[in-house]
């Protein structure tokens, strides 16, 4: 069975076809992150016009790449949530009324399930179950994985995504958008010993977070320190290094607590955050040390796209589930309630 | 000639069979529950009809002014169907649809089309219609305060559109003299956007799927740093 599938939850258009017997065929992102920067955030009208001048090409692209014609695609998936609701719709419209064109099944994804699902696209695949981190601009899940559609909520952020956080941050840090991987370029050069921030929420049990305080002691720190320094370069390097331990040594505290009381051998890390590469090498000795192995897709299938949406389409969709002649994307809508596979 | 006409850019969500200068067309004034009607509703004009997507013609759709995100729903749904069945598109400007409702309706033909875009402005058409309902655009279309539409140089003009609700007052202020009547509750149908779509298909042909686009009027959906 092969699928196509749609991503436009956010600011990034994605299409791709994922083949049952081969594997992802086709895959091709367009981001809008230019269109955006000028406004420091993603602006949702903005986003959802260039997704309807954008899609259908990229559509287009991804079948002639593939060699594929309309009649070798027997199913199509499309992101119906949880995102932007403007953006999500135009995904789900042209998503569903090209199924109906072609009469082939069509299904709504949910987009977390497809970044929960990402790394099973990688060699090795982890088996089930699992502990999977979900980390990105707006969610930071603990889910213990059972199997395709048997997800267990085991904390999450009371406040702001660990993503939100880098990107906030980089904004004090005057960084240009997109903050977050410019931080994380911004720590490399920073010195880890020099400052020491809060590690929040791990000084008692559960398996929750929360990152807004870390930005407000980011600009307590940063107020204080930058007048006083002799090297401002060096002094907001240090500062970005400071919070990026923070936020990465949180994430191990809980991930390790997380994979010890569900007796789990295996962590996945997925979401667009799980491309730092600090957060890697942290949950790879972690888990080594806990004798279990750490997965993550590769950098592309981090961010968002349409492979892990064609791919967690696929998985539902050859089990004969699929939608009725009609679409209603969901900005909110949580994983739990999804039935299983 | 075959075509389905798609409108989404209102409340209403409509689809019409148009098939050789007979229409049918499904309508529903549900708010926010397009997605769950417009395909469904297409299907089955073509089940009745006993057609197949594909031995259509054309797709036509409301290409706005309208809702932003109810304009994108038809587009989007449009390109789907037309890039699935490898169809030509006609794209159809919300505003004449809304005049050739007008002719259909009370056989009006010098519309002021005007629908509430609100942050009090309104989309804004003016249309002399043909004996056949054929619109002439008369300036441009725009989106504009009623305070500041442009007054015809002559009278014996409907008010025609959703415009004359929101703002009746200033646009009454604004084209006193000019107005014989007002159709306020006129507004886009698919069947008129097949009306006029079957129309430009014969003269002009359609568009590619991806070609099928949104006009906003209103660009300006940002306030910049």
């Amino acid at each position: 069975m092969r699928v196509l599938g749609i991503e436009t939850s956010c600011d990034e258009t994605g299409v791709a076809v994922y083949d049952g017997e081969r594997g992802l065929v086709a895959n091709a992102v367009y981001s809008q992150v230019e269109i955006h920067a000028e406004y420091g955030g993603v602006v949702p009208e903005l986003a959802s016009r260039d997704h309807v001048r954008k899609t259908l090409p990229l559509v287009r692209q991804v079948l002639a790449e593939a060699g594929l014609a309309a009649g070798d695609i027997d199913g199509i998936a499309y992101t119906a949530g949880p995102g932007l609701i403007g953006a999500l719709l135009v995904g789900a419209a042209l998503g569903r009324s090209l199924a109906w064109a072609w009469g082939v099944p069509a299904l709504g994804v949910h987009h977390m399930e497809g970044h929960l699902l990402a790394p099973l696209l990688e060699e090795p695949a982890p088996a089930f179950p699992f502990v999977a981190l979900l980390v990105s601009g707006g969610h930071t899940q603990l889910v213990d994985v059972a199997g395709v559609g048997r997800y267990r909520i085991l904390g999450e952020s009371l406040d702001d995504a660990a993503g939100e956080a880098f990107d906030k941050t980089a904004k004090i840090l005057e960084l240009p958008y997109p903050g977050g991987p410019n931080l994380a370029r911004l720590a490399e050069r920073g010195d880890p010993r020099r400052y020491r921030f809060p590690r929040p929420m791990t000084d008692r049990p559960g398996l929750d977070f929360s990152f807004s305080g870390l930005k407000t002691f980011t600009l307590q720190t940063l107020n204080e320190e930058l007048p006083r320094a002799a090297d401002r370069a060096q002094t907001r390097a240090d500062i970005a290094r400071a919070f990026e331990e923070a936020v990465v040594d949180t994430l191990v505290i809980k991930c390790r607590r997380a994979v010890r009381e569900g007796g789990r051998r295996r962590l996945i890390l997925a979401g667009g955050v799980s491309a730092n590469r600090r957060l890697r090498e942290r949950m790879g000795q972690m888990m080594a040390e806990e004798g279990g192995e750490v997965f993550y897709p590769r950098l592309g299938l981090c961010t968002d796209n349409g492979a892990m949406i064609a791919f967690a389409g696929w998985q539902r969709l050859r089990t004969g589930q699929c939608e009725p002649l009609a679409f209603s994307p969901r900005a909110r809508w949580p994983m739990t309630s999804l039935p299983p596979v | 000639m075959k075509l389905l006409a798609f409108d989404t850019s209102g409340e209403a969500c409509s689809v019409a069979l148009w098939c050789d200068g007979d229409v049918r067309q499904r309508l529903e004034r549900v708010p926010r529950r397009h997605g769950e009607l417009v395909l469904a509703m297409a299907d089955g004009l073509l089940a009745e009809a006993g057609l197949r997507l594909a031995g259509l013609d054309a797709l036509a759709f409301a290409r706005g002014p309208g809702s932003f995100t109810g304009v994108r729903i038809a587009t989007a749904v449009v390109q789907g169907a037309a890039f699935g069945a490898d169809l030509p598109v006609v794209p159809v400007s919300t505003l004449a649809a809304t005049a050739h409702g007008a002719f259909r309706q009370q056989g009006v033909r010098r519309c002021l089309v005007a629908i509430d875009a609100r942050m009090d402005q309104v989309y804004w058409g003016a249309y002399r219609l043909a004996a056949d309902g054929a619109p002439e655009l008369v300036g441009d279309e725009a989106v504009l305060a009623p305070e500041a539409v442009p007054v015809p140089a002559d009278a014996d003009w409907y008010g025609v559109g959703s415009g004359w609700q929101a703002h009746r007052a200033a646009l009454h202020a604004r084209l006193a003299g000019r107005l014989t009547g007002e159709l306020a509750e006129v507004f886009c149908e698919a069947q008129d956007v097949a009306h006029l779509a079957a129309d430009l298909f014969a003269r002009e042909g359609g568009v590619a799927a991806e070609a099928a686009l949104p006009v906003y009027l209103r660009d300006r959906v940002t306030f910049s740093r």
